[in-house]
């Protein structure tokens, strides 16, 4: 008999759809209502760090160029005090064959796609996450289908999503647009279902193990050049799976470097919104994601998410749309390189950053990505212009988002925000124990310390105040 | 009239919006979930008629044609003053250092 296909049954049959489509029965990692064998989790598939690496090798990707900014760091240094201004380097993750770093997590699971049997994969993924699959599907030989969510009800889709759109299918995927709504999910799953693909998850095991090799790279790049280990390194954070998988990979290496988690400031904007949606001025790397998914990442399309950047992150720190589009004119301006701005919030963060720091100091940045018509600081800014948002130069401190995105009239003028980090690990602490709906034992007490990165008294005290405990 | 084989575009409604159960902001809810797909068509048809479609995975799929021979316009947008305006303050400031600009 035919399954039924309408809403509440596809939603319905949603674990054994993700299981089927995964290859993977998450339940053998739940040691309690709240916490789950993280360290199993991520080995459980077998894939170390040289087998991520033969993996990526075979199939051209990593091992991408780490680029010293020398006129970006100048700059910098023009504006810190005496002695002060950190030398700015950049991990070059446009020249992936797809032109991002989610090629480093598409190699993984399009493998892992394979080696198990299935025919085909999927991915829901406005980014360039969808290019990446498409990209490693095209090279290892599977078919692919993309899932976006790219127009507002007037049918008017975000130039940046409609480029990637574009390149899915140049690199020979179907390509499923919809318009905005959580529920893309359940065309995903159905679809997923009818076609018996596999899930290729941003947030599998295997998708983020394919991302230790970025932060591995790091530093033997920066020891090998350098002859000394970066200092800090700034990740753009929007699902997660940069930090971790960047930090996992730099702690490997057996380097303590500062991890710094660098988002878009988008506060105030809806994720679900209609008319919010077209507001934006910048589709992924942004506080909408970075700070739901960090505090819940569950949320996600598999039961337990791999990226789970709090476990690492050691600061929190948001930047403005207009400080993107700048620094991404500044980086064709003066260093001779044309990527796209969402792969520059990172470098935006790192230009203020670099000025806490000394000069004989390495700061990493860990991305770019590639750019091309619609992904562009142009039609991006011109497609804000269009949507009633202001544009001009100014302080950035004054953008709103969804109103104004502000260019900075000086480059003394990028400044990063912290964002409070403890203020997240207690959010991510208080929803895992209500979700749970359980009182924490012992052992869960411990968990929750390694996923925020703190101790049991932090989050003892975290769930005494809110009265969880 | 387009042709059986063409590569068009198709568009359905995958939700109405009086279907549409998740939570929502007010905006979102009051609007259908519309979704599109590309292949190729399976019969000859008109624009605005229901159809079937073979994706280039060689799944078939219904809607609406909606465009034979689609094609993307994204660009490289307008001419934006403040970038020209940012392009400047950047070699003043770099010929202060020394710069090359």
């Amino acid at each position: 008999m035919a399954l039924a296909k309408d809403y509440a049954s596809v939603m319905g049959r949603s674990n054994d759809i993700q299981k089927q489509a995964l290859g993977l029965d998450y339940a053998e990692f739940e040691t309690s209502p709240i916490a789950f064998d993280y360290d199993k989790l991520m080995t459980s598939t077998g894939y170390t760090l040289e087998e991520v690496n033969r993996v990526q090798s075979q199939f051209g990707v990593g091992n991408t160029p780490l680029l010293e900014a020398r006129n970006i760091t100048k700059l910098a240094r023009k504006y810190a005090k005496p002695g002060y201004g950190a030398r700015i380097f950049i991990k070059d993750e446009a020249a992936n064959p797809s032109g991002s770093f989610k090629d480093r997590r598409a190699a993984c699971a399009v493998y892992h796609a394979k080696k198990l049997g299935y025919k085909g994969v999927m991915a829901a993924t406005s980014g360039n996450y969808g290019a990446a699959v498409a990209s490693q599907a095209a090279i290892q030989g599977l078919k692919c289908i993309i899932v976006q969510e790219c127009y507002d009800s007037h049918g008017v889709g975000q130039p940046e999503i409609v480029e990637k759109a574009r390149k899915c299918e140049a690199l020979g995927a179907e390509v499923v647009q919809l318009t905005v709504g959580p529920e893309l999910f359940y065309s995903f799953l159905s679809i997923l279902e009818d076609t018996g693909y596999f899930n290729a998850s941003l947030y599998s095991p295997f998708g983020i193990a394919g991302v230790d090799t970025l932060g591995y790279e790091i530093v033997q790049q920066c020891r090998e050049k350098l002859g000394k280990d970066p200092d800090m390194v700034v990740c753009t954070t929007a699902g997660g799976g940069m930090t971790t998988g960047t930090a996992r990979g730099v702690r490997m290496a057996g380097c303590d470097a500062e991890i710094v988690g660098a988002s878009i400031d988008l506060s105030g904007l809806s994720m679900a919104s209609d008319v919010d949606f077209n507001k934006k001025s910048c589709t992924t790397g942004h506080t909408g994601f970075g700070v739901p998914y960090a505090t819940d990442p569950d949320h996600s399309d598999v039961p337990r998410s791999a990226a789970r950047p709090l476990r690492y992150m050691d600061r929190y720190v948001t930047i403005t749309q207009g400080e993107i589009m700048e620094m991404t004119e500044m980086l064709a301006q003066l260093e001779g390189i044309e990527r796209g701005p969402a792969g520059q919030t990172s470098l935006a963060a790192a230009f203020s950053l670099a000025q806490d720091l000394p000069e004989d100091a390495i700061l990493v940045v860990s991305e770019t990505e590639y750019t091309g018509a619609g992904k562009h600081v142009q039609p991006q800014l011109w497609f804000a212009k269009q949507n009633g948002i202001d544009v001009r130069l100014g302080d950035p401190k004054d953008e709103v988002p969804g109103k104004s995105v502000v260019l900075p009239a000086s480059p003394a003028l990028f400044q990063y925000k912290e964002a409070d980090i403890d203020h997240f690990r207690q959010s991510l602490i208080k929803k895992a124990v209500k979700k749970a709906g359980v009182k924490p034992s012992d052992s869960d007490l411990e968990f929750l310390a390694e996923e925020t990165k703190t101790d049991v008294d932090f989050v003892k005290a975290t769930l005494e105040e809110n009265g969880l405990l | 009239m387009a042709k059986k084989g063409d590569w068009v575009r198709i568009h359905s409604v995958v939700l109405k919006a009086e279907e549409r159960t998740a939570k929502l902001p007010d905006d979102t809810k009051a609007c259908d979930l519309e979704q599109w797909t590309k292949g190729f068509l399976t019969e000859d048809a008109e624009i605005g008629d229901e159809v079937t479609v073979e994706t280039v995975v060689g799944r078939m799929e219904k809607g609406t044609l909606i465009d034979d021979a689609p094609y993307y316009d994204h660009d490289y947008g307008h001419f934006v003053p403040e970038l020209i305006e940012v392009d400047k303050v950047l070699r003043e400031e770099m010929a202060e250092i020394g710069g090359i600009r």
